[in-house]
């Protein structure tokens, strides 16, 4: 099992999450985040007062997978948060040792 | 103004030549309902225009010592203007020119019939207290985010009996020195606009910087109220401009016109210029302009026509976004909400630029018989200059009397905690 953590720009998460369930993933976390990375931050400027936002608005998506699903899943949000842009965003994919549903006390792929 | 000044000669000829008849003022009632009107409007811009404008533009833990401030403010400036505030401004007897009588005391023989000019006295002593409230609270933006209240307070009441109250009497109180040479302030460059900007500078001076100016961003939280309460400023600016003609006449209407050309054309031009500066158009720039073009429009609003007020209007937007520029770039100081640079610069220029489109030549009413433009400009800069040099002396002296008794500044801790929760015990936002 592999736990998918991809940081997209807002206004690409409903095709990421549409793409994520068309492969077949059925739940997932969503978390407003802010952060930077190539992209770096924008300016503001008020009355000439030049601001510098060093951290830009992002969404972190989380997902558990099965792995025989993480492939298609990770081609999946490629596909959908891409812009070609800077600062598309990145994903990150781990390992995960166990997971638990609450209700029925299942474990590993049935509980995902 | 003006008006009111010329009005005991017109009295004193007209009983001279028809003594039998004697003269009783009569109330006009179409003046008195304009001026019941512009009072509700030059409240109106204190409360809540001002008070939005600025509270948007401070940091969100700021918001309400910001808002807190102006409340204050119109509460405690009231209260004075009714002891002896008008008394000093617009008794009679003038002192040497520089201040007003004491007849006016606890606005005794401020009846329900007394009359000034066509309006009972009680609407002119309202009228007038809006213009009181609002010269404190414009300063409010010098020392916002970082100043005690209660040494704000203390502040506040010194400055308006030692600045504003002479201030208002030389220029409009009859037997004021500004007014016997015939300075023009139609309705408050110098008594309000200039005032309020130098003392704003002078405090940001005394107090110092906010903590992290200029390196950390300190970005208007909420632009949606500050634009709010910047339209608020316009309209109620009607009343301020055209309500101190004193009358529903023709005057009153022509001060009205070139009141909103002069605000659309600042606003154009502050526009304008950021764009071509920094490329993108601002909403807080196109407002700035607006207050700019409007504070500059202000002296000469009764002496000029709609085209001396686009070129005003345009002038203004330009030389108070360079001021703008200059005092807080490059010379880095603190004055956090730009009220010299916007409010000063913009007042004195207009002072000056009064003189000049009066001009009949350039769109103007005409100066007085016998006044060029020359000498009617050297008394403007006289008038401009006396005001600044008072406020700057007065301001810088009170601020430091106050800091001998009490500390003018919120502890470094209160201040990165905000004035909001450190000073009041409460938050703007709880979201």
């Amino acid at each position: 099992m592999k736990l998918i953590t991809a940081v997209v720009k807002p206004f690409r998460l409903d095709d990421v999450r549409n793409a994520l369930a068309e492969v077949g993933v059925q739940g997932m976390t969503v978390t407003e985040v802010k952060g930077f990375g190539r992209q770096r931050g924008h300016t503001e400027l008020y009355r000439g007062a030049e601001y510098v936002v060093d951290f830009l608005p992002k969404v972190k998506v989380e997902v558990a997978l099965s792995d025989d699903l993480v492939e298609r899943a990770i081609e999946a949000i490629i596909e959908s948060a891409k812009t070609g842009k800077v600062g598309d965003g990145k994903i990150f994919v781990t390992s995960l040792d166990q997971v638990y549903r609450i209700r029925t006390g299942e474990t590993g792929d049935q509980a995902i | 103004m003006k008006t009111i000044r010329n009005l005991p000669c017109l009295v004193l000829g007209a009983a001279c030549l028809w003594p039998v008849a004697g003269f009783s003022q009569t109330i006009d009632s179409g003046d008195t309902a304009w001026l019941l009107t512009s009072t509700a409007l030059v409240l109106f811009m204190t409360l809540p225009g001002l008070a939005l404008f600025y509270s948007g533009l401070v940091r969100s833990r700021n918001v309400l010592s910001v808002l807190m401030q102006c409340f204050a403010i119109c509460c405690v400036v009231s209260l004075i203007w009714v002891f002896f505030g008008y008394s000093l401004a617009f008794g009679g007897g003038s002192i040497a020119g520089l201040i007003g009588g004491f007849d006016k005391l606890w606005l005794s023989g401020v009846e329900v019939d007394s009359v000034n000019g066509t309006i009972p006295e009680t609407v002119f002593v309202m009228f007038q207290l809006t213009f009181a409230v609002i010269t404190p609270a414009l300063i409010v933006g010098g020392f916002a985010e970082r100043m005690r209240f209660g040494a704000m307070l203390s502040f506040s009441v010194l400055w308006l009996v030692i600045v504003y109250l002479p201030v208002a009497h030389w220029v409009w109180g009859s037997g004021g020195w500004l007014a016997e040479i015939g300075f023009r302030d139609f309705a408050g460059g110098a008594v309000v606009h200039i005032n309020a900007g130098v003392a704003a500078l002078v405090a940001a001076l005394v107090i110092g910087n906010r903590t992290g100016f200029p390196t950390t961003a300190m970005p208007p939280h909420n632009l949606t109220i500050t634009v709010a309460g910047a339209s608020m400023l316009w309209v109620g600016w009607f009343g301020f401009n055209a309500g101190s003609a004193i009358a529903a006449d023709g005057s009153a209407g022509m001060a009205m016109l070139v009141t909103h050309t002069g605000a659309a054309a600042g606003s154009i031009a502050w526009m304008t210029m950021e764009w071509l500066r920094f490329g993108k158009p601002s909403v807080l720039g196109i407002v700035t302009g607006m207050v700019a073009g409007l504070g500059t429009i202000t002296p000469a609003s009764g002496f000029v026509g709609p085209m001396g007020a686009v070129f005003i209007g345009l002038f203004a937007g330009v030389i108070c976004f360079l001021a703008t520029q200059l005092i807080k770039r490059k010379l880095k100081i603190d004055d956090s909400l730009d009220v010299f640079p916007v409010h000063g610069v913009g007042g004195f220029s207009g002072i000056l630029l009064t003189a000049v489109f009066s001009s009949t030549a350039l769109d103007g009413r005409g100066l007085d018989e016998g006044v060029s433009m020359g000498s009617q400009l050297v008394v403007q800069l006289i008038g401009a200059t006396a005001t600044l040099v008072w406020c700057g002396v007065a301001t810088f002296a009170i601020l430091k009397l106050i800091d001998l008794v009490s500390p003018l500044r919120a502890s470094p801790e209160q201040e990165n905690q905000g004035l909001d929760l450190a000073l009041h015990e409460e938050r703007g936002y709880i979201i």
